[in-house]
């Protein structure tokens, strides 16, 4: 496939607004990190709290209808809680943590921050299913354990996890993974648990771990005729990194995808050259919360009608 | 002016019945209902006549897109399979007893409304203006998402329902963002009484701007539940209406909302 037949997404609306706060440093090492973070892997370092209180205002003219945390683990940065009390003055926001660094004055200054606002601050802890054998030899030693005492700690102050795994069983097993998550967090006193299971990217580690993406796993313009690109999170969301703006989270390794130094200069098409943009096709709403899907309308005459 | 305006009805015609009683006794000039007729309740041929017989001006919601088009699903957007069984169930049970002449009378319904009252650009959409079935609730949703929202639409009063429950944001500029709630069922807050909106512009506004109003309504939920279990509807829903606590699609609310509730 030459260049030109690689098929570009507009950006529609800026719904999300994503801050690489972390970089991809972490205290982890997971076997399956797609970028792949490290305590030592520095490529992309922490935020200040002032660049995201600029990048905040600066989101302001596009209408940015949430603001996501990631990093490596957001946690290590220190700045990370004055930095969310901060977002929640401009909408809702969402933090990715592994849970495992949780402090409880910490917890305790967010919850009364969020009780503060009209708007959610969402816990999202990764988990990689719901035994520490299936979780710790990617995630590391004990990291189950430590991984359930986060959640406890944050069930106890009252907020309500979306525990997020990373499929690395068959598609088909899903349902008896989120049934025995299910009982497990019952048991930890999480009656009501919120679970969400995301694809693997074959990139970063993960393609050391396992494998890469072959040659076919492209996204042709074909595959995009009556596709909802708004599944893409290429359509409604940019990465700030201490670099500047990249098109996604899952790409930050890719050069193509920094995309400039304001959110201005960052709203031009994105090529979806690599093989995770086609885990992304195939999945699609990988990156955001439940509560934020959106899913186009079907048209009557593109879809599948019932038999009279 | 004075609006009355409902949301997702999800069946249940005592409820609608009560909101049009309601909103003539408080003197509003018209009534409006922002679509989902269908999902939940008993007897979806029901809210057609009262519908038609006061001249409620309706637009279209993903569920009346759905009944019209005679689509598989409801477009309800769920990611749980546990309310996607649920959404069928209701759904198959809609279509099922939806007749033609009222499928294609959803099928008709425009996907928004626009009037202008008192020198106000009032539109009225189902989720958001952008898409029939984007949930925006009270804690998801920035005031600059919404500003954005009524400068791209030229609005001044964006009237909108879905989530199953009310709220409302003042914009720059005086502008106004208000989800009326629903007819359908109550708002996970342990009550039974459902929501509408009662809005009022110009000389019948208080200051002259918008004045907006939601409104508990008492209905015959007893009835309702009765009727429901006649139907053999799930006993999830029926005790939602009896007891005001959301027991299914639950995914889909974010941490505050899904706090105020039991389940």
């Amino acid at each position: 496939m030459s260049i030109t037949d690689i098929p570009a997404v507009e950006l529609q609306a800026l719904d999300e607004l994503w801050f690489q706060v972390s970089g991809t440093l972490c205290n982890l090492q997971c076997t399956h990190c797609f970028i792949s973070c490290s305590p030592h892997n520095d490529s992309f370092g922490y935020l200040s709290l002032d660049e995201v209180q600029r990048r905040l205002d600066e989101s302001v003219a596009f209408g940015v209808k949430e603001y996501y945390f990631t990093g490596g683990e957001p946690f290590l940065n220190k700045e990370l809680i004055p930095m969310l009390k901060a977002s929640l003055a401009y909408g809702p926001a969402t933090v990715l943590t592994n849970a495992t660094v949780l402090k409880p004055e910490w917890l305790s200054e967010l919850r009364a921050a969020e009780e503060g606002t009209v708007y959610s601050l969402e816990f999202r802890v990764s988990i990689d299913g719901p035994t520490a054998e299936i979780n710790d030899p990617i995630r590391g030693e004990r990291t189950f354990e430590r991984a359930m005492q986060g959640v406890r700690l944050l069930v106890e102050h009252g907020f309500l996890p979306i525990i997020t795994m990373t499929r690395t069983w068959e598609e088909a097993d899903d349902p008896e993974i989120l049934s025995r998550f299910r009982d497990v967090l019952h048991q930890l006193g999480y009656s009501r648990p919120r679970l969400k299971i995301l694809p693997r990217l074959k990139i970063g580690a993960e393609a050391q771990r396992t494998h890469g993406y072959d040659a076919e796993d492209v996204v042709t313009p074909e595959m995009l005729t009556d596709y909802d690109v708004g599944q893409l999170i290429c359509a409604h969301s940019r990465v700030i990194t201490d670099r500047g703006v990249c098109v996604c989270p899952i790409l930050l390794d890719s050069p193509a995808a920094q995309l400039g130094k304001t959110l201005a200069e960052s709203t031009s098409p994105f090529p979806l050259f690599h093989g995770a943009c086609y885990t992304c096709y195939q999945y699609g709403a990988i990156c955001t919360n439940p509560s934020s899907h959106l899913v186009e309308q079907q048209r009557a005459a593109d879809s599948e009608n019932r038999i009279e | 002016m004075h609006l009355a305006v409902f949301g997702g009805i999800y069946n249940n015609y005592l409820a609608l019945q009560a909101a049009i009683d309601d909103a003539h006794r408080a003197g509003a000039d018209a009534l409006y209902c922002l679509g989902d007729m269908g999902a939940f309740g008993p007897y979806p041929d029901r809210v057609f006549a009262p519908l038609r017989d006061h001249s409620v001006i309706c637009i279209q919601g993903n569920y009346d897109n759905s009944i019209g088009n005679d689509l598989q699903d409801c477009q309800c957007g769920y990611t749980d399979p546990r309310d996607n069984y649920f959404a069928k169930l209701s759904y198959d049970y809609t279509y099922a007893n939806t007749s033609a002449a009222n499928r294609r009378w959803l099928r008709d319904l425009p996907s928004e409304h626009r009037v202008e009252v008192d020198g106000l650009r009032i539109l009225m959409c189902h989720g958001s203006p952008r898409q029939t079935n984007e949930f925006l609730w009270e804690s998801t949703t920035s005031t600059q998402f919404l500003d954005k929202l009524a400068n791209d639409y030229e609005a001044d009063l964006i009237l909108a329902t879905h989530t199953g429950i009310h709220w409302q944001r003042e914009l720059t500029g005086g502008r106004q963002f208000v989800n009326v709630g629903v007819l359908g069922r109550p708002e996970n807050d342990g009550r039974t009484v459902v929501w509408y909106a009662q809005i009022r512009t110009g000389g019948d506004a208080v200051a002259g701007g918008i004045d907006i109003q939601f409104v508990p309504l008492e209905y015959d939920h007893l009835r309702l539940a009765e009727e429901m279990r006649d139907e053999r509807l799930p006993e999830e829903f029926v005790a939602t209406i009896e007891t005001g606590w959301w027991t299914t699609c639950l995914e889909v609310l974010p941490s505050k909302e899904r706090r105020r509730g039991r389940f």
